[in-house]
């Protein structure tokens, strides 16, 4: 038969066609009898056949003669079915016995030709000891930890040159790319910003009401507002949000440019990737994050006024007074020095890790989840150094 | 299915397209177009860039959908499969996409048993031994197999792919420019290595190409595609005497001439 063999859906009847093994003695050796399909519809119990088939014949050919695999009774073969024929047939050869295959169509000579039998053990690499893969891991990711800090360090000094670079020769800046990029990442994202801001603003004026009123202050709910939202919360906030969606843009946009070869093309373009893709970034970032946290410290603090208003009872001439006495332009420029601060680690670790995305889809995913992760952890460090810096100076 | 072998003057086909329609928008790109591949053939299917090769292909898989025809794979139609019926018919056709479409998070070998465990009940290490025999057979090294798909080249990517379109040993072989980016030595290799394939594992092979190297040396049969139908199906000798302004643009123009020239 030389026609392709039918192959029935493994809807069909179960019982009929089922790969199946048995023995029987003839004069010139011993006959294993193949039935049934040998294909992957019917896997699971063509493996289970495979391991009788070698059963059977390790019991028969230790009662001496040679062993016949008769395939005339096999309705339908693949490679699969012949590559556990022929793995049955070498590893009983190979315990001794005398095997031989017969009745095999041409097509099926053909498939146990191509599926002829080898190990493949050796091609997979011997496991060491668990306690010198333990140590070598502990080796290799203390050595990646610190190229991670020198690649780190030598990216942000390109970075600082290029800048550099591009203040010095301002006609080299990119004012239309830098534009699209403030509008992406400050106008788009004002309203949530200026939405999340809002809620925390009304949040701490409600706490502080409620807290501040069980000792007569509720009044002081007023100071509190303007303090914490203008000097932490509004920069913390909104760093927080560029961070994850401004930082994961760009981590994402310049990752999946470096799968394509697109920054490769910028390169053999003579054009430099630094001054190309991150500067204008940066930069818009630079302008962008003190502007959204103006913004968002006006919306906190219009939050504040609100909940003071309908909560506490402070009405808004009260409030916008006692806000003027609590705090100072220093209060004010407490928060937005940091904002730049901010902005520079946010650009710095999301180009970074974008750069570093390799070939696979899977690659960009964890680089973007490490920027952001990053971005995030940075930013709140960052944070608590200022204030420290801001205490010791007392400003 | 019928277990009678199909009769040698009556070809069994695999695949049969009738009157399908697929547009997107306002725009028809097939408009009614007929279409049969027969069982252990290779058909090559040819057409110019933009003209819904590929559309035709990715209707046929389902990944487009039509708006009127039928299609049947097997005698089956592809509109009435739901469910269990679908998915054992899916088993019986691999796919060889043009850039690989390899999954980049695996290794080659991991993207070979990626099918094999999902569809099939057998053990990881026989599951190792299947995938390390296609790895074999479509010529690629055993040190490809823990490689990711970003170390390998152009040519060990369609090879690996198409490792991963015969890991259930399918039917059916649908091949989507599976020369373009290779070397001509490269690509002769492939197309040979298809034909071998193709005799020992009595496949159907669809192919969608623009090498006409391929068309000459492999090719059983060549349908045509233009104007969203097609306009031509048959040997690459009935191409070639064919009247069909494009059909005589593509097998006389400058680049098939040189090919042509020792079949004359």
């Amino acid at each position: 038969m030389t026609s392709p063999q039918p192959k029935e859906p493994a809807t069909g009847a179960p019982q009929q066609n089922e790969p199946r093994v048995s023995g029987e003695s003839s004069p010139d050796g011993t006959r294993l009898l193949l039935t049934g399909l040998w294909t992957l519809e019917r896997s699971g119990a063509m493996e289970a056949a495979a391991g009788d088939l070698e059963r059977i014949g390790a019991k028969a050919a230790a009662h001496g003669g040679a062993l016949l695999i008769d395939l005339a009774g096999v309705a339908g073969l693949d490679t699969a079915g012949a590559w556990l024929i022929d793995r049955a047939r070498a590893r009983l050869a190979q315990a001794g016995a005398v095997v031989e295959v017969r009745w095999a169509a041409e097509r099926q000579a053909i498939l146990l030709d191509q599926a002829h039998y080898r190990s493949f053990e050796a091609s997979a690499p011997r496991p060491g000891s668990p306690l010198v893969n333990w140590l070598a891991n502990i080796g290799e990711t203390l050595v990646s930890a610190g190229r991670d800090i020198v690649a780190g360090v030598s990216f942000l000094g390109e970075i600082v040159a290029s800048l550099l670079r591009a203040l010095s020769h301002p006609s080299r800046l990119r004012p239309t790319s830098i534009t699209y990029h403030v509008e992406n990442f400050a106008f788009r994202a004002l309203p949530i910003i200026a939405l999340i801001n809002f809620l925390v603003g009304c949040i701490v004026a409600q706490q502080g009401v409620f807290q501040l009123s069980r000792f007569g202050a509720a009044a002081f709910a007023v100071d509190l507002i303007g303090i914490l939202v203008l000097r932490e919360l509004a920069v913390l906030l909104t760093s927080i949000m560029v961070a994850g969606r401004t930082g994961s843009a760009i981590t994402a946009e310049l990752g999946s440019m470096k799968m394509r070869e697109e920054i490769d093309a910028l390169r053999v373009m003579g054009l430099d990737p630094m001054e190309v893709l991150v500067t204008p970034r940066l930069i818009a970032l630079l302008i962008s994050l003190p502007l959204l946290t103006f913004l968002a410290g006006l919306s906190a603090l219009f939050g504040g006024l609100l909940v003071a208003w309908g909560y506490g009872g402070i009405s808004p001439e009260i409030f916008l007074a006692r806000l003027q006495n609590a705090i100072g332009l220093n209060t004010f420029l407490v928060g937005l020095i940091k904002a730049p601060f901010m902005a520079l680690v946010i650009g710095v670790i999301a180009c970074l890790e974008g750069f570093r995305v390799q070939g696979s889809a899977e690659s960009l995913g964890r680089q973007v989840t490490a920027s952001v992760v990053k971005a995030i952890f940075m930013v709140i460090v960052v944070d608590g150094m200022f204030a420290m810096f801001f205490a010791a100076i007392k400003y | 299915m019928s277990q009678i072998p199909p009769l040698p003057d009556e070809p069994e086909i695999a695949i049969r397209v009738r009157d399908v329609v697929v547009g997107f928008g306002q725009k028809l790109v097939l408009k009614g177009l007929d279409l049969d591949v027969r069982r252990g053939e290779v058909l090559g299917f040819v057409g110019g860039s933009g003209t819904g090769k590929s559309v035709l292909t990715r209707a046929i898989l389902g990944l487009v959908p039509k708006r009127g025809g039928s299609i049947e794979v097997f005698g089956q139609n592809l509109d009435e499969l739901r469910g269990a019926g679908r998915r054992s018919l899916e088993r019986r056709w691999g796919v060889l996409f043009q850039q690989g479409a390899l999954f980049s998070g695996l290794t080659v070998l991991q993207n070979i048993q990626l099918p094999m465990r999902e569809h099939l009940q057998i053990s990881q290490s026989l599951m190792n031994e299947l995938a390390m025999l296609k790895l074999e057979l479509v010529g690629l090294k055993r040190d490809a197999a823990d490689k990711f798909p970003s170390e390998l080249s152009g040519g060990m990517i369609k090879r690996a792919a198409l490792a991963r379109a015969l890991s259930l040993d399918p039917e059916i072989l649908f091949l989507d420019e599976p020369t373009s980016g290779l070397d001509p030595i490269g690509a002769a290799e492939f197309d040979q290595l298809i034909a071998t394939l193709q005799k020992t594992l009595g496949l159907t092979v669809y192919m969608v190409t623009h090498d006409l190297d391929s068309l000459y040396s492999i090719c059983d049969r060549i349908a045509a595609l233009a104007d969203g139908k097609i306009v031509a199906t048959g040997t690459i000798e009935e191409m070639l005497a064919s009247d069909h302004p494009w059909l005589r643009a593509y097998f006389h123009g400058q680049r098939a001439r040189q090919l042509a020239l020792p079949q004359a």
